[in-house]
Order: C-alpha cells, then sequence, then structure tokens
C-alpha cells in the first residue's frame, strides 16, 4: 500500500472521533517511525486541520518524533529508581560505544539514543530498554554484548 | 451483538478448571527476566510429559527481583519457584507437577505477602488477564451486577463514602466527594476518565494493575461512571505501557463482547462505553487540566481551577479524573462493602496502599500494605533491609512532588497525614530507600532537573524558578555554592510553591524544601568544605594514590586518558588535580586498592 493511502486510511478512521489528533499521530508514528513533514500535512488535509494544530502537538510532546529513527531504538531509563543503581553510566558507556549523543543516530543509522523516564521495570534497575526488548540490572561491562546482538 | 452470559456459569467452569495447574508471571518486568522464555519451555514440558494441565500466564505479584516466576499447585498447595530459566523447568514440570511433590528450592506461595494486604492488587499473579473468565472466575462483575440491577447510583456513592477511599494518585481526595459533586453536575453528557499517565519515575504499581487485572480498573470505571450519570468512559494511558495498553483493549473487547459494556448493561437502564486515548511523553498531562487538554488532543497545558473538571472537564462536560489503583479499589470496595474497607487502616486514611519499593533495598518490587504500617516494616521487614549491608540514608515518598524520610522517623506509622507532617506526601506511592552512598544534594539535583525537563512552560514561577533552582543546585554540586546560595533557593522554593499555575509547578519545590529540613548539613559540606559525603558529586571528587599500598606497578598511568598521573615506578606516582578529569579509570584498574576517591 502506498503511504499516502496509509495516511488516508488513518485519518478516515480518526476524523470524526473527537479530540482525536494524538490517537491518529500515534498510528501514523507508529507505521512510519516518525511523522515526516510531507505526512503531517498530507494528515492536516485530510483531517481539516490547520499543519499549526499538528506541529503544536508534534513539538510539545517528547514521544512524538520528527526525523528518521534508527533501526534499533536504544533507551537507556533514567527514572529515580536507574539513576540511584547508576544508569548515567550506562549512557556514557553507550555514548562510548555508538559514538553518538543522546538523540542521536549512528551514522549507519542502525543505532539511535534515546533516554527515558522510568519504563516501569524499577525492580529490574538500571534498565535498558532496546526495540521492545527490556534488559535489566545492566551493568556497564554487559553495554558492548548486548549492542552485539543486533548488530547487522 | 453481545451474548447473554451467566456469570454463575462461567464462575463454576472457572472452578472446575482444577486443582492442579502452573502459572507463569508475564508482565513486563517478568518478561524483561526472560519470562517468555520460561512460559514456552513449561508449554513443551508439559506437552512431552504428556500432562493435561492448564499453564496460565498472570501479572506480576510485585516480587519483582525474584522474576522470572513460575508457580505450580497440586495437591499439597501452591509453591513458587523464582529466578527460574529455561534449566529448571524440566524439574519444576517432570517432578514437581508429575509427580505432586514440591521441589526443595520451591517456596510456599503465601510466604510472598507476608506483611502485606492485597485489595488493589489482590488478584495480581492470580488471574489471567487476558482473559474475562478467569476474572469472573474470582467474583469479578459480580458487584457491577449487583449494584446495576438491585442497587442505585446514590447506593453506590453512599458505599464509597463508607469506605473512606481517598485517590491514590497523589492528591488524595476523597473519591466519594469527587463523585457526589459530578453526580450533582447537570449536562447531558457525562465523563469518567481513568487517569493511567503514572509520571512518577520509579514508581510502576499502576503498570502492573494494568497488566495483571485490568478487568479490575474496567469494573471500577464502570461503577464509577454508573454512580455519577457518565455516558462514556476514558483510559488515558502512558505510551509508554505498550502491554497493559493491549491487556486493557483485550478486557474492554470482552466487556463489549459479553455485554459488560454496551447498552443495557446486565439487563439494566444504564448504557456505558470506553475508550482508550494514549499519552505521549509529558508528565504533567498527569495533572488533571492538562490531562484534558492532551486527551482532547491538544498539547498538554494545565488551565487554573476552578472550574474545576467535575464541572467543566473534557470537551467542556462534566468529568470525574480517578486514578488506576482508587478504580482496582473501588470495585474491591463494591463486593465486600463500604465498612469492611474503611475498618482497615488508620484515622482517614483507610485500606491498602501500594507502594513500588526502589532504590537500595534487598527485595525491590511491589508492597501493598494496610495504611498505619511503619515506614521501617516496608523497608526491613517485607522488602529485606537495605542491600550489601549498607546504612540507610533516607526513605524518599511521592517522586518528584515529595520529600525525604530520614532513619529517625522510620517508625512513622503511614498516612496521608503522617507523611505531610514530616514534609513528603503520599504521592502515587513511589518509594526509593538510598543509602549512604547517596549524595542528598544530588537526589534534589536529579528531582528538579526531571521537573525543569518536564514543565510545560506556561506560567514563568515554574518555567523561570525551576530553571535558576537547577542552576543553584548544579553550583553548589561543583562546589562553587555560597552560603548565601541556599536562601535564594529557600525564597524560590516559596515563590513557586505559592504561584505556579498547576502541582508540577507547586510541588516542584518539595524534594529541596525537604532535604533542606533534614539535611541542610550536608548542603552546606558541599559548599564550606567542598565535600560530597557520598562521592558522587564529580566535581568535588579527588582521586589520590595511597603511598603505602601503591606496588608502582605503573598501570594507572598507561590508562588514564588524561595524562593526568605523573611520576614513575621509582619514585611513586601521584594525580595531578588540574588535569584529573574525574573518569575513575585508575580507580578501576589499580589492583592493589592504591587509589581512592575523596
Ligand atoms: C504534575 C502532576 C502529575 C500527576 N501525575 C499523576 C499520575 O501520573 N497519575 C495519577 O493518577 N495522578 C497524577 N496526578 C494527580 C492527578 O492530577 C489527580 O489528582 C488524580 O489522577 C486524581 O485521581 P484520584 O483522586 O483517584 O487520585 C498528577 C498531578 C500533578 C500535579
Ligand atoms: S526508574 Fe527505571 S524503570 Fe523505573
Amino acid at each position: 500500500m502506498s503511504e499516502d493511502a496509509r495516511i488516508e486510511e488513518v485519518a478516515a478512521k480518526w476524523k470524526d472521533v473527537p479530540g482525536s489528533l494524538i490517537m491518529a499521530l500515534h498510528e501514523v508514528q507508529e507505521k512510519l517511525g516518525y511523522v515526516p513533514r510531507e505526512t503531517a500535512m498530507e494528515l492536516a488535509k485530510e483531517m481539516h486541520v490547520p499543519l499549526a494544530r499538528i506541529y503544536e502537538v508534534l513539538t510539545f510532546y517528547s514521544f512524538f518524533k520528527l526525523t528518521p529513527p534508527g533501526k534499533h531504538k536504544v533507551q537507556v531509563c533514567l527514572g529515580t529508581a536507574c539513576y540511584l543503581k547508576g544508569a548515567a553510566k550506562l549512557v556514557e558507556e553507550l555514548k562510548d560505544q555508538l559514538k553518538i549523543n543522546e538523540g542521536e543516530t549512528t551514522e549507519d543509522g542502525m543505532f539511535e539514543l534515546e533516554l527515558v523516564r522510568c519504563v516501569g521495570c524499577c525492580g529490574l534497575a538500571p534498565v535498558v530498554v532496546i526495540g521492545e526488548k527490556v534488559y535489566g540490572n545492566v551493568e556497564p561491562a554487559e553495554i558492548a554484548s548486548i549492542l552485539s546482538e543486533y548488530e547487522k | 451483538m453481545a451474548e447473554k452470559i451467566c456469570l454463575e456459569d462461567i464462575q463454576k467452569s472457572q472452578q472446575e478448571a482444577g486443582d492442579t495447574w502452573i502459572k507463569v508471571g508475564m508482565a513486563t518486568c517478568g518478561i524483561a527476566a526472560g519470562a517468555d522464555k520460561v512460559y514456552k519451555a513449561v508449554l513443551k514440558e508439559v506437552e512431552s510429559n504428556g500432562l493435561n494441565i492448564p499453564v496460565m500466564i498472570t501479572g506480576c505479584i510485585g516480587s519483582c527481583y525474584a522474576e522470572p516466576l513460575v508457580e505450580v499447585k497440586t495437591s499439597e498447595g501452591q509453591f513458587m519457584y523464582t529466578g527460574v530459566d529455561e534449566a529448571m523447568v524440566s524439574d519444576i514440570v517432570g517432578k514437581h507437577v508429575a509427580t505432586g511433590k514440591s521441589l526443595p528450592s520451591g517456596v510456599p506461595s503465601d510466604s510472598f505477602n507476608e506483611g502485606q494486604m492485597r485489595i488493589a492488587m489482590r488478584h495480581c499473579g492470580i488471574v489471567d488477564p487476558e482473559s474475562i473468565d478467569s476474572y469472573i472466575g474470582n467474583d469479578g462483575y459480580a458487584a457491577l451486577r449487583k449494584h446495576l440491577t438491585e442497587g442505585t447510583p446514590e447506593g453506590v456513592i453512599e458505599e464509597m463514602k463508607k469506605s473512606g477511599l481517598r485517590g491514590r494518585g497523589g492528591a488524595g481526595f476523597p473519591t466519594f466527594m469527587k463523585w457526589t459533586f459530578a453526580s450533582k453536575s447537570k449536562s447531558d453528557e457525562k465523563y469518567i476518565i481513568c487517569n493511567a499517565d503514572e509520571g512518577d519515575p520509579g514508581a510502576y504499581m499502576d503498570r502492573s494493575i494494568l497488566e495483571g487485572d485490568p478487568h479490575a480498573v474496567v469494573e471500577g470505571m464502570i461503577l464509577g461512571g454508573y454512580a455519577i450519570g457518565a455516558t462514556k468512559g476514558f483510559f488515558y494511558v502512558r505510551a509508554e505501557y505498550p502491554l497493559a495498553i493491549r491487556r486493557l483493549q483485550k478486557a474492554i473487547d470482552a466487556c463489549k463482547k459479553y455485554g459488560i459494556l454496551g447498552e443495557n448493561i446486565f439487563g439494566s437502564s444504564f448504557s456505558f462505553d470506553i475508550e482508550i486515548r494514549l499519552g505521549a511523553g509529558a508528565f504533567v498531562c498527569g495533572e488533571e487540566t492538562a490531562l484534558i487538554a492532551s486527551l482532547e488532543g491538544k498539547r498538554g497545558t494545565p488551565r487554573p481551577r476552578p472550574p474545576f473538571p467535575t464541572d467543566k472537564g473534557a470537551f467542556e462536560k462534566p468529568s470525574v479524573i480517578n486514578n488506576v489503583e482508587t478504580l482496582a479499589n473501588v470495585s474491591a470496595i463494591l463486593f465486600k462493602g463500604g465498612d469492611w474497607y474503611g475498618s482497615i487502616g488508620v484515622g482517614k486514611s483507610t485500606g491498602t496502599k501500594v507502594f513500588a519499593v526502589t532504590g537500595k533495598v534487598k527485595h525491590s518490587g511491589l508492597v501493598e500494605i494496610p495504611m498505619g504500617t511503619t515506614i521501617r516494616d516496608v523497608v526491613f521487614k517485607i522488602c529485606g533491609g537495605i542491600a550489601k549491608e549498607k546504612k540507610i540514608l533516607a526513605v524518599q515518598t511521592g517522586g518528584p512532588s515529595g520529600g525525604v524520610i530520614t532513619e529517625q522517623y522510620l517508625d512513622t506509622p503511614i498516612s496521608y497525614e503522617s507523611l505531610a507532617e514530616l514534609g513528603s506526601i503520599m504521592g502515587s506511592g513511589g518509594m526509593i530507600v538510598m543509602d549512604e552512598d547517596d549524595c542528598i544534594v544530588d537526589i534534589a539535583k536529579f528531582y528538579l532537573g526531571f521537573c525543569v525537563d518536564e514543565s510545560c512552560g506556561k506560567c514563568s514561577p515554574c518555567r523561570i524558578g525551576g530553571k535558576k533552582m537547577l542552576g543553584l543546585l548544579e553550583k553548589i554540586s561543583e562546589g562553587k555554592g555560597e552560603l548565601g546560595d541556599l536562601d535564594k533557593l529557600k525564597q524560590i522554593c516559596h515563590a513557586m510553591q505559592k504561584a505556579s499555575l498547576c502541582g508540577l509547578g507547586q510541588t516542584a519545590p518539595n524534594p529541596i524544601v525537604s532535604t533542606l529540613r533534614y539535611f541542610e548539613h550536608e548542603y552546606k559540606a558541599h559548599i564550606t568544605e567542598h565535600k560530597c559525603r557520598a562521592g558522587v558529586c564529580q566535581k568535588l571528587l579527588k582521586y589520590l594514590v595511597v603511598e603505602d599500598k601503591c606496588k608502582r606497578c605503573g598501570i594507572c598511568q598507561k590508562i588514564c586518558p588524561a595524562d593526568a598521573i605523573e611520576g614513575d615506578r621509582k619514585s611513586g606516582f601521584t594525580v595531578i588535580q588540574d588535569k584529573c578529569i574525574k573518569c575513575g579509570s585508575c580507580l578501576d584498574s589499580c589492583k592493589f586498592d592504591a587509589i581512592v576517591k575523596k
């Protein structure tokens, strides 16, 4: 299915549901991994909302991405429990190994590093999430082997 | 078209399911620890042993430190296996289940909840969260049917009044009062909204309840909807909780199929529907008016109250907002009665509270205790005390809006009032245990940093005050603070508390006010002595070579990325403080403990 057709589908589903712009954007992001500008424009047309309204929302919520994501999203939890258990060291290690800063994607597009606040597994702190897989009680020394599960 | 169902038939068929079963805990935390592999292994073993017994998935029983958990029931009783991996499964199934005799590593299931009382989490780890029949088999939806067919909305509110239940989302406002206001508001449409935005970083009871027993929350919401005359319910769930969202949607769909949602529920005149709306990563959306804005598809910024949501809420209609744990309690209260719930707890804090106990405790996890239990019992009896035999520094409750409780107050019985007296709050139930290795200034900076990140920017006390305070704390943690900074902090705290638009800004100073109250000496040590007792504040650290212990191997010098270690194997080594970047590589590399950080 072409991208336009998919956007039309999303718009058709939510157009008449009051206050559902965020839900529609979630669906777009789930399909495309981020919300490209053309898509936002398309959605504005289809859902009859001004483009400014869409960007107002996109830029407010940290969950929405405006640039293409890396193939694997690496999230480090910096919630309280994880912070106390040394999550900051994991961030350093990941930055070192991936040679990127938070919010960036590696040159080969494989990994993207994101810092999040509590993924709800505080009992396993410190926690790293890659894709949907959660790693608990992570030590900095384990980072290399965890990343290697995803390489190529 | 909904099926016609009979609760009793389903209950009976559930009870007939047998006396022998296996349950695998499959909440996010269990799966993270490897429960999905264990589950598959169990299925395989059961098949290869030719056993015909049910293998069920359940949510989290709260003992997150011991995941993955497998529970086995035979005629001998119920036993729990902790830290299960695939290799252990063949014995658990092949020996225990097949012969009926538990293995030495099995622990009687009861011992896991010692000192606790499960009400909101009554079914977590017991029912299959993906099966409505499993919930009905455990008395689910009986209270709803009773009140819809035999009772009145006023009767439901009356029961809630007797129970004394107060909101578990943070503010502790009596639930019956909120419902009374909303029931008196006149409108063609009203809504009940479940706040499942769980923003406190370090608390996860709401996720666990939604993943472990979504129907308990759905039933609570329908009852609340009935009480206030709502036409529709919304769940506002964090997008970061995909499994909770999936299970909740499944629960709602199952209810629609059984006619528990939709037109004329249980043949009554009450019709009600539920929709899920997702958050998108903004802590402020846990605040009621911001949540409403977000639910309407807008930027999640708060607005002044009044009008209160019970008069003018979502889409300008009267709306009640209740927390997940609150609603899970509601369905229990309306099943067992308000008097029963009201008899538990102390004074105006009735019932139980779930805490997510994390940080430096041995057994971190979810703990549900009757109000009035002491903090010491929670930390030392239920959660096994401090890990690694360290000394406790403080217990933090209430997350970024809360405060610290020091050792001398650990015997305080937990209640809304007692925690407030100590300068903290109940909050949503985060309980972070800190030990001597934690720095109080760093913790305060952490929480404030969180609030600064999450401030929506709409009101200036919060937007500017937070940033200014963070600047001061950074200065102090770098050893550049002045004593006058403490007064400045106190002034800004006061201004933010009084002048911020919403709860976020009003409570963001709390961790600072509270740590200044109990640990002003630590702030002062950072300022006047340039000392961080815990060795956490990097800029204040000094790495030093201990002459007596140094064997002059020279590894530290080779490893130092900043060339900050001078000397040679003859004359010994010293760390040049101006060059040192405090990375700690030398300390890690020294085999003789000859490098210390001070
Ligand atoms: C900044 C801020 C964040 C909040 N976050 C949450 C939250 O994540 N979950 C929640 O239930 N309540 C949260 N609250 C409290 C809610 O505004 C509200 O009081 C609560 O959901 C009402 O439900 P209850 O009466 O059942 O507790 C938050 C409040 C503020 C000011
Ligand atoms: S603080 Fe990291 S999972 Fe909760």
